[in-house]
């Protein structure tokens, strides 16, 4: 395929180094990190002296060089899992239940899986450097009548499975904070000077993590140790000690030095952890400087207006637009060769590129934007027709609604929303992040027949999985739900959830169950507005890149390439705009998410739709403020007309 | 008629210059040539005499009555009066020791205490309560709290400003003369339209505009101790707010009739340990807004709409105390309560230091194509220039390329004059610098001396001129009636026919000053269709009146 071919390059030679290299400082900053750990772990108040002795001792020893080998080797599988997983495009779950099938996916199963081995590995390092009472699994005791024999060092399990509970945990928590998320900053700096500032958060994040973390391990293994203790008993042919005391007991686990230790070796975890993905995200976002034009046609596609096209790497597409906007903004050179004409023929194909592009893709929003407030609207207007009946089912006491043509897709709607965490914004992904429509497929989280029992009602409302999520919709879902469950109860795993049930289906009560998922799935109503700006970052990108070129066109531009498509550049901004507002007008679009303080998980994405609304209206005014009352000579329909009046009279 | 030319003076200084990526300029063994610019000016006017405006290449005035009545015709010149402002008799400290009932248990105090006063806050409120905690306890918090006292007045006696008040800081660091008592703590023009915002004493902002009846008033609960307000540019809502606990981004409808917005269309952007704030900045494009506090080394860069701040960290000066973004974006002035200020460059936002011999650095403006910074620096008596040299285009490297020289362009030591009232001293420290926005007058606001009566604060203007060398010429002195000393300045963005100085006097009034000129080339006019040009024949009673007003709004 030409295009993966073309593509591929630029994963092949860009970011793949940029991984390598992220991966590399984060393992030329293991030993410093592992030599304070071991400080922090061995000190001691009473024998300060003695304790830094140890500490340097150890340090020389061949044990703490396995260890760290073995550390390293986890370093370079955590960058390997960062650079498989990350996206430049958020999932957002909609619902609960979709969030739980993000959980559940298989591919998250893998990543939780090895989050959890490597969460193992690094607690046993944690274990040989503590030393002590935590270094062996075994120790040779005797018992009562005098026999020795070899038993379970409980200390050394409780740090391991521990390890093995932090590493899943962050594994599940990256899925529900978005960790893999990589967002672009709007503030450039340079990389060290980024990750120097960014170190104290990440320390503060680990260290908080960890403690909630070993908080609720220690819950489950209070509950749960038995388990375990009694399966590694058997297998390796250990006994209990009964002399010492059971750790999942309450007199057990209240050791605070027990406490000290999981906490500093969970911090010193997820601290590693989160350094390298730090490294990750700076290393990856850094500019990209693309050439405008080349003199050599096999350099072409690399080139800015033809790399902005390019649908495949979604970063490759992003970092073209983030150069796009930084050369329209500050590289007075650059801009002028893409005001600049073709050798023969004369033709601003530089121009003309980049400005379709980003024209179509503004357009591309406004589609979206038009097509689920047009879903909305058509719901309240079918408020007056839907059954009493229903009404009933609903515990809320609101409308109940939603005409039957809503659940076949209807061909006018072109609903594109982001593709699903798992599709990886790298090349192979057989669906572009910003045409898949949202339609779930088939190696979904729901895969698995008893899972797909679950999903059923979502699979209903496919063409809005996911997007529209307006409770008008959602409250429909139980009932088809729980008619789905009737049919699918005596074992037909061969129903298709693709299959939709006739419309006409009588409602029926809705089981407990249906109505538990029902609450689950309206509690995030401002998922949906997220999720429809979701990629927004690169429309926020073109636009300003749009407007700083429409501003330099006004003294740059010596052939006038920029005037011919002012009109519509103009008209795509003022619908956008209009289309904006609308959404904005529009229930929960325009409640702010709450601001979660320390955690690793990027929450960008979740005011993206305030920065495009900002952006947009900035982006207007920078180019009625540029061109004043001469745009009054440029065509355009009379509503735009009168909004531009709105701006060029500052009243918006 | 014109005035003796003032020479350019240009005093190379030794720079040693290190091209790491934050510049270390040392400024050593430069001579200050000893020139007295404020000799050259015209006497300041008689008592009772007020500046009305500049036509002709004088500066014109009229007596106290006359002038009171066009001010009081025209709509946008505003008085408030001390009295008519209701304002906060007690303060927070006072408040609370009525009502905080000292009976409840110890766990209650120490949370309250958590939340009032933070760590220090528990350790002072265990300390106190000897009796009802362990010995260990209270001992033990005691020789804490004495620990940390020590090490913050060791950390104070570095930077002396940490161990002010938020009020006394605020005050020290404004822009605004006497900022504490000041009826008028804040102004702002609208970069695009005839709109202003003024902050008053009593934490409240009104919006005049002059083609609305209505006239918003912000109130928000956080909104106290306003130290400055902006509005965003490429916006016609938004408005920046300093206050001293947290920074607020009102959203006012200019469509709207509602004379008091809800605080629901207020923004508020706060990070620990970043207040008070004393200056903010957006950048011209609009798309960032700088923020800084005395308290904080760190310097935040916010991206309002999605309310996320990034700290650019600089630990040497111990705070940041006024910000100045210069008019094409490309530097941000940052000045710190030390002798030590910087100017970042925006587009990686690297910055370059530069030491001041003997104060900070007090104020600040850049010229209208960002080519030039003037500054002053307190304790002394002279303004100085630095001059950056335009990048090459197209070069990919961003830091860009810093000034090689300082020079001082203007030297304000006290003058006497002698005038038919008696001896008036005019000229010392420099309070602040406003530039207008065609870079052809320069505002300088001079401290005077509040206890003395013949060393009045007044604001001397410079006429100034970029090309072909840049040069500074005297103008005159901008007073008002009688017992008013000019608190607050600043231009208006786009005036037609010149400039317009817009002032702030300490009786609460606001009167406006233009100044008329043809513009050598500003950019504005050429889209805007030639400018009406003001009639110099006319009387310059007529020009002051309402009538300039209306052209204005025009």
């Amino acid at each position: 395929m030409l295009s993966a071919e073309q593509s591929s390059w630029f994963v092949r030679k860009v970011i793949f180094w940029r991984a390598v290299a992220s991966i590399a400082w984060a393992v030329l900053l293991l030993p410093p990190i592992t030599a304070v750990f071991v400080i922090i772990s061995r000190f001691s108040l009473l024998h300060p002296i003695q304790a830094v002795a140890e500490c340097l001792s150890f340090l020389t020893s061949a044990s703490a060089i396995f260890s760290f080998i073995l550390l390293c080797g986890v370093i370079i599988m955590v960058g390997f899992l960062n650079l498989e997983y990350y996206t430049v495009i958020p999932t957002i779950a909609c619902s609960k239940i979709a969030l739980l099938g993000q959980l559940l996916h298989p591919r998250q199963f893998v990543n939780s899986l090895a989050h959890c081995i490597m969460g193992i590995i690094v607690a046993w390092c944690c274990a040989i450097t503590i030393g002590g009472r935590y270094e062996t699994i075994a120790y040779p005791s005797t018992q009562g009548d005098g026999s020795p024999q070899m038993c379970l060092n409980e200390y050394h399990l409780i740090l391991l499975l521990a390890g093995a509970f932090v590493g899943f945990s962050h594994s599940l928590l990256g899925v529900i904070y978005n960790m893999n998320y990589v967002s672009f900053h709007s503030v450039q700096q340079y990389k060290y000077l980024r990750f120097k500032g960014s170190l104290s958060l990440v320390l503060k994040c680990s260290a908080t993590q960890a403690l909630y973390s070993v908080r609720n391990y220690i819950v489950v293994y209070f509950f749960l140790g038995y388990v375990p203790k009694a399966w590694i008993c058997k297998t390796l042919n250990l006994h209990l000690n009964s002399s010492v005391h059971p750790l999942d007991s309450i007199a057990g686990l209240l050791d605070l030095s027990l406490l000290y230790h999981l906490w500093i070796s969970a911090s010193f975890l997820l601290f590693t952890w989160h350094m390298t993905l730090l490294l990750f995200r700076i290393f990856v976002t850094e500019v990209y400087s693309f050439p405008v034009q080349s003199s050599f046609t096999e350099d072409a596609h690399q080139c800015l207006p033809k790399v902005l096209t390019d649908k495949q790497p979604m970063i490759l597409k992003f970092l073209a637009l983030q150069d796009f906007a930084l050369l329209s903004q500050h590289s007075p050179s650059r801009r002028s060769e893409v005001f600049s004409l073709s050798q023969p023929g004369g033709h601003p194909h530089n121009w003309n590129a980049i400005s379709k592009e980003c024209l179509s893709l503004l357009a591309d929003l406004t589609q979206r934007l038009i097509a689920y407030h047009d879903t909305v609207a058509t719901n309240g207007r079918a408020k007056s027709l839907s059954t009493g009946s229903e009404r009933k089912t609903s515990s809320e006491s609101s409308v109940t609604s939603v005409t039957e043509d809503l659940m076949s897709p209807r061909p006018t709607l072109l609903m594109r929303t982001p593709a699903s965490v798992f599709a990886r914004s790298m090349v192979g992904c057989s669906q572009s992040p910003l045409t898949a429509p949202f339609t779930p497929d088939l190696d979904s989280p729901f895969a698995s027949p008893a899972l797909r029992r679950l999903t059923a009602p979502m699979d209903q409302c496919s063409p809005w999985f996911g997007t529209v999520q307006s409770p008008h919709i959602m409250r429909r879902a139980p009932k088809l739900w729980s008619t789905s469950t009737d049919s699918k109860v005596n074992g037909s795993p061969q129903a298709s959830p693709a299959s939709v049930p006739s419309p006409k289906q009588e409602p029926s009560k809705p089981s407990l169950l249906a109505q538990f998922l029902q609450n689950r799935k309206e509690q995030l109503p401002e998922a949906s507005s997220q999720a429809l700006f979701a990629d927004s970052q690169a429309h926020i990108w073109a636009l300003e890149g749009l407007s700083y070129l429409v501003q330099s066109s006004f003294s740059e531009d010596q052939f006038g390439v920029v005037q011919t498509a002012l009109p519509s550049i103009l008209s795509c901004m003022l619908g956008l705009q209009e289309a904006v507002d609308r959404h904005f007008k529009l229930p929960h679009a325009s409640s702010k998410p709450v601001r979660s303080a320390s955690s690793m998980g990027d929450s960008t994405h979740k005011t993206l739709r305030f920065a495009l609304r900002a952006t947009l209206k900035t982006s207007i005014y920078r180019i009625t403020t540029t061109f004043g009352n001469h745009l009054n000579a440029v065509q355009m329909s009379a509503e735009h007309r009168k909004r531009l009046q709105q701006f060029l009279e500052y009243k918006e | 008629m014109f005035e003796p030319c003032f020479n350019q003076y240009h005093i190379m200084r030794t720079i040693i210059d290190h091209t790491t990526k934050d510049t270390l300029r040392v400024a050593s063994g430069f001579t200050v040539l000893k020139m007295c610019s404020l000799a050259l000016f015209p006497p300041p006017l008689p008592s009772g005499q007020t500046t009305l405006c500049e036509s002709n290449n004088e500066l014109l005035s009229g007596t106290t009555t006359e002038d009171r009545l066009k001010l009081e015709s025209s709509p946008l010149s505003l008085f408030f009066p001390r009295e008519s402002l209701k304002l906060h008799c007690r303060t927070e400290s006072s408040s609370k020791a009525a009502f905080l009932d000292h009976s409840e248990t110890l766990w209650m105090r120490s949370a309250a205490a958590w939340r009032d006063g933070g760590f220090t806050g528990l350790l002072d409120e265990i300390t106190n309560s000897n009796a009802e905690v362990p010995k260990w306890l209270s001992v033990s918090s005691g020789c804490t709290l004495a620990l940390l006292r020590w090490f913050s007045s060791f950390h104070g006696s570095l930077f002396p400003h940490l161990t002010m008040s938020s009020e006394d800081m605020l005050a020290e660091f404004s822009q605004v003369l006497n900022w504490s008592d000041c009826v008028v703590r804040a102004f702002a023009w609208h970069p695009h339209t005839d709109k202003f915002a003024v902050a008053l004493l009593d934490d409240s902002i009104k919006i005049y505009n002059p083609k609305s009846a209505t006239t918003p008033t912000l109130k928000h609960r956080l909104q106290r101790s306003v130290a400055a307000v902006q509005w965003k540019p490429l916006c016609a809502t938004a408005l920046a707010v300093a206050c001293q606990n947290c920074l607020l981004v009102w959203h006012v409808d200019p469509c709207s009739l509602s004379t008091r917005p809800s605080s629901g269309c207020a923004q508020v952007l706060s990070h620990p340990g970043h207040s008070p704030i004393t200056s903010i900045a957006w950048s011209p494009s609009g798309s960032l807004l700088v923020s800084a506090s005395p308290m904080d080394t760190a310097m935040m860069v916010w991206d309002v709409a999605s309310e996320s701040g990034v700290p650019l960290q600089r630990v040497g000066g111990g705070g940041v105390t006024f910000l100045s973004w210069s008019p094409d974006g490309s530097h941000v002035l940052a000045s710190t309560p030390s002798a030590l200020f910087r100017v970042w460059e925006t587009r990686m936002w690297t910055c370059e230091r530069w030491p001041c011999v003997k104060g900070r650095c007090q104020s600040g403006c850049w010229s209208p194509d960002g080519s030039r910074l003037l500054f002053t620096v307190q304790g002394e008596t002279v303004i100085y220039a630095l001059t950056f040299t335009d990048t090459p285009a197209g070069v990919t490297t961003c830091t860009s390329k810093g000034p090689q020289a300082a020079a001082v362009v203007a030297d304000l030591s006290e003058t006497t004059f002698n005038t038919p009232d008696g001896d008036i001293i005019v000229g010392g420290e420099i309070q602040s610098l406003a530039w207008d926005p065609t870079g052809e007058r320069l505002a300088v606001l001079l401290k005077g001396d509040p206890q003395a009566a013949d060393r009045p604060a007044i604001i001397a203007v410079f006429k100034t001129r970029s090309n072909p060398i840049f040069e500074l010429l005297p103008c005159g002195f901008v007073q008002g009636e009688p017992g008013a000393e000019p608190r607050l300045m600043q231009f208006h963005p786009n005036f037609r026919h010149g400039a317009l100085l817009t002032v702030c006097w300490s009786s609460g009034r606001i009167t406006h000053m233009p100044f008329y000129f043809l513009s050598a080339g500003v950019p504005h006019f050429g889209l805007s269709g030639s400018p009406s040009l003001p009639r110099p024949q006319e009387r310059p009673a007529d020009f002051a009146n309402q009538s300039l007003f209306t052209e204005l709004m025009s």
